[in-house]
C-alpha cells in the first residue's frame, strides 16, 4: 500500500473512532455543564447502546429498530438513575456527584453484565455491503453511518441548544442556575435532561460502535476515559470543542497506533494529550477557567 | 449547583480549645492506642493469612490516607494514586531484581521517584483548577499502565514482576507474613504521624484554606499552587512508599493491581471513610481490604452489591461512614445538654 493512500485509509477510520469519542464527550459535556461534575457513568451508557440493541436485534432481527429503541431505552435509563441518584442527595457539590456517578457507574456495570451476560455480542453492519473501495482506499460502510449518523446528531443537537426553549433553558441553567431560576426555568429538571441527553448521546454512539467492535460490559471504563480524555482536549463544556477534541482524540490513535507502535498506542494517545493540554489547559476551544468569588 | 471543593474538618483537627467536650484524647494518644491494639493482631490472628490481610489492610491505611491529605483536605480530585503506588512498587522491585539493590534502599528511592514525577505533573497541572489535575493524573496513570504491560523486559509485562526479594536485616528475612507485619505497622504508623503533623502545621493550615477558596487564600498570602505542589508532590511520596512495602511484601507486582480502575476505587474509599475527616482512611482502608474477601461468595452480585452500598452510604451520609456516629454523638449530646 502505498503511503497517501494508507495516510487517508487512517483518516477515516480515526474520523470514525473520533465521532464516538465525540459522542462520548458531549455527553460529559452537558452533564458538566448541568452539574459541574465528572460523570463516570457515561461510559456504561454506551456499553448498554450496544449491547441492549444486540439483543434486540436477536429478537426483531430489523437492525434500525433495535439501535432505536435501545437508544429510548437507555435514555430512560439515564433518567431514572438521575431520579434515584442524583436528585435525592441533600447538598448537592461537585465532588459528591462525581463520586455518585462513580457508585453508579460500578452498579450499572455489574447490573449489565448480571442481565446482558459476560459475552461480547455483535450484530451486522448497517449496510449489506460491508466496505467500498473508492480510489484505492478501502473504507468500512460502517464508520461512513458512524461519520454520517454523529454529524447529524451533532446538527439536532446546535439546534436545540440554539434554537429550542428547552435547548435555551438547559443552557441558562448551566450559566446561572440562580438566575436562571428568577426567569422561571426548572433548574432540577434541567439535570435530569442532561442526563437523558447524555445518555443518548452514549447510547447512541454504543449502537453504532458495536458492529466493528463487538460490545461487552467490560468496555464501559475505557469508552468513558476516551470520553472524558476528548473533551478535555477539546475545552470541558464546549460543543463544538467536544468534536474536535473526539476527532482529535481519534486521529492521534489511528496514526499514532501505525506509525509508532499499536502495543503504545493508549500511552501515545495520553502523553499526546496531556502535552497539549498543558501548552493549552483550556483545551482548543474552551475559555480561560472563570473565577468566581 | 456551586462549584465548590469539599470541606469537612475533623472537629479534634481545628484548635484545641475548640475541642468537642466528648473528645478527651488528643488524636496523637488515640492513634498510639489504635495501633497498640493492631501490634495484637499477629498474636491473636487464627492464621497467617489473617495477618496478611492486616499487612495490605495497613498498606492501604497509607494509601488512602495520602490521598485523603490531598483529596479530602486539599480538594484536590487525583485518578492516579494508584499509578504513583505502582510506579513505587515498580521502581522498587525492578531496582532489586534487576540491580540487586536492597529493599531498603529500593524504599526511599521508589519515594523519590514518585514525588518527583509528580512534581513534573504538578507543575503544568496544578496551576488550574477544577477537573485539569484529574485528567492529567488519569492520562498519566493510563501511560504508567502500558508501561507496566509494554516493556516487559524490565517489568515482565502482563505477567507481573517475579522474583521480587523481601526486606531483610542480613540473613534474616522478612518473608512470612507475621514477620513483615511489624515493619507495615511502623511504617503505617509513621505515615500517620506525619500525616497528623502536616495537618496542624502551616502549611497544613494552608492548604486547608485553598481547598475552601483559592482566591481568598491568595489574598492572605498563601502562595495556593505551591502549597497544592508541595502536598501533591508528599502525597504522591507516601503512594510510592506503600508500593515499595507492597512489591517486597508480596514478592510480586502486576499491572492490573495499578490500573485506572484502582485509582478510582482509592478516592471512592476516600469518600467511604469520610473525605476529610483523620480518622476516615482508616476505615476505608478496612473495606478496601474486607469487602473482596467478604463478597467472594456473591461472585457475581459482589460489584453490584459494593456499587449499592457504595450509593446508598453517600446519599444518606454524604460526610461518609465516620461521619454516621459523629453526627449520633451530636445529635446525642445536644439532647442531653
Amino acid at each position: 500500500m502505498q503511503t497517501g493512500s494508507a495516510a487517508l485509509q487512517l483518516l477515516v477510520a480515526g474520523i470514525g473512532t473520533g465521532s464516538i469519542y465525540a459522542l462520548i464527550a458531549l455527553g460529559f459535556n452537558v452533564v458538566f455543564k448541568s452539574t459541574g461534575a465528572m460523570n463516570f457513568a457515561q461510559g456504561e451508557w454506551v456499553v448498554m447502546g450496544g449491547m441492549i440493541s444486540a439483543l434486540l436485534f436477536a429478537s426483531f432481527s430489523n437492525i434500525g429498530i433495535a439501535c432505536v429503541a435501545a437508544v429510548l431505552i437507555v435514555m430512560m435509563v439515564g433518567i431514572l438513575s438521575e431520579r434515584l441518584v442524583i436528585w435525592p442527595l441533600r447538598r448537592p457539590n461537585t465532588l459528591l456527584i462525581t463520586l455518585v456517578s462513580i457508585g453508579l457507574a460500578i452498579f450499572t456495570r455489574s447490573l449489565v453484565m448480571m442481565i446482558l451476560g459476560k459475552k461480547p455480542v455483535g450484530y451486522p453492519a448497517f449496510s449489506q455491503t460491508a466496505t467500498l473501495t473508492v480510489g484505492g482506499i478501502t473504507i468500512q460502510t460502517q464508520t461512513l453511518w458512524i461519520i454520517g449518523l454523529t454529524l447529524a446528531f451533532l446538527v439536532i443537537m446546535h439546534f436545540f441548544f440554539e434554537r429550542s426553549i428547552i435547548g435555551k433553558a438547559l443552557r441558562a441553567a448551566a450559566a446561572d442556575r440562580d438566575a436562571a431560576a428568577i426567569v422561571g426555568v426548572k433548574v432540577e429538571t434541567t439535570v435530569m435532561l442532561s442526563f437523558a441527553i447524555a445518555a443518548f448521546a452514549g447510547a447512541l454512539a454504543g449502537a453504532i460502535i458495536t458492529p466493528l467492535t463487538l460490545s461487552s460490559y467490560d468496555q464501559g471504563a475505557m469508552f468513558g476515559f476516551k470520553g472524558f480524555s476528548a473533551a478535555m482536549l477539546g475545552g470541558v463544556g464546549s460543543l463544538p470543542g467536544a468534536v474536535i477534541g473526539g476527532l482529535a482524540l481519534g486521529l492521534l490513535e489511528a496514526f499514532g497506533s501505525f506509525y509508532i507502535s499499536s502495543d503504545f498506542k493508549d500511552a501515545i494517545a495520553f502523553a499526546v494529550l496531556l502535552l497539549i493540554l498543558f501548552v493549552r489547559p483550556s483545551g482548543f476551544l474552551g475559555r480561560a477557567d472563570v473565577v468566581k468569588v | 449547583m456551586s462549584v465548590m471543593p469539599l470541606k469537612t474538618t475533623s472537629p479534634a483537627l481545628r484548635s484545641p480549645a475548640a475541642a468537642a467536650p466528648a473528645q478527651r484524647l488528643s488524636d496523637h494518644a488515640r492513634l498510639l492506642i489504635v495501633w497498640l491494639v493492631l501490634l495484637a493482631v499477629p498474636f491473636v490472628s487464627p492464621n497467617s493469612y489473617v495477618v496478611s490481610l492486616a499487612n495490605l489492610m495497613l498498606i492501604n491505611v497509607i494509601l488512602i490516607a495520602s490521598l485523603n491529605l490531598l483529596m479530602g483536605y486539599g480538594g484536590q480530585i487525583s485518578l492516579g494514586h494508584a499509578a504513583f503506588y505502582g510506579l513505587g512498587a515498580y521502581v522498587s522491585g525492578v531496582l532489586g531484581v534487576k540491580l540487586g539493590w536492597s529493599p531498603w534502599i529500593g524504599l526511599p528511592v521508589a519515594a523519590l521517584v514518585t514525588g518527583l514525577s509528580a512534581l513534573i505533573i504538578g507543575i503544568p497541572a496544578l496551576r488550574l483548577r477544577g477537573l485539569y489535575l484529574s485528567m492529567a493524573t488519569l492520562g498519566w496513570n493510563a501511560i504508567l499502565v502500558v508501561m507496566f504491560n509494554r516493556l516487559i523486559d524490565l517489568t515482565g509485562g502482563p505477567n507481573g514482576l517475579l522474583g521480587v526479594k523481601p526486606f531483610a536485616f542480613g540473613t534474616f528475612a522478612l518473608d512470612t507474613d507475621a514477620r513483615q507485619f511489624p515493619l507495615v505497622w511502623l511504617v503505617s504508623l509513621l505515615v500517620m504521624v506525619a500525616i497528623l503533623h502536616l495537618l496542624r502545621s502551616r502549611i497544613g493550615r494552608a492548604l486547608r484554606a485553598v481547598a475552601t477558596n483559592e482566591l481568598g487564600a491568595d489574598a492572605v498570602g498563601i502562595n495556593s499552587f505551591r502549597t497544592k505542589l508541595l502536598f501533591f508532590v508528599l502525597t504522591a511520596g507516601m503512594a510510592g512508599i506503600a508500593g515499595s512495602l507492597y512489591v517486597h511484601i508480596n514478592q510480586y507486582a502486576s499491572p492490573e493491581t495499578f490500573s485506572v480502575s484502582s485509582s478510582i476505587l482509592l478516592v471512592v474509599m476516600v469518600a467511604l471513610g469520610g473525605s476529610g475527616t483523620y480518622w476516615g482512611p482508616i476505615v476505608g482502608a478496612l473495606i478496601y481490604t474486607a469487602v473482596p474477601q467478604l463478597l467472594l461468595d456473591y461472585e457475581d452480585a459482589e460489584l453490584m452489591l459494593f456499587g449499592l452500598g457504595m450509593l446508598l452510604v453517600l446519599i444518606l451520609s454524604p460526610s461518609g461512614l465516620t461521619g454516621v456516629p459523629g453526627a449520633l454523638i451530636k445529635r446525642f449530646s445536644g439532647r442531653a445538654s
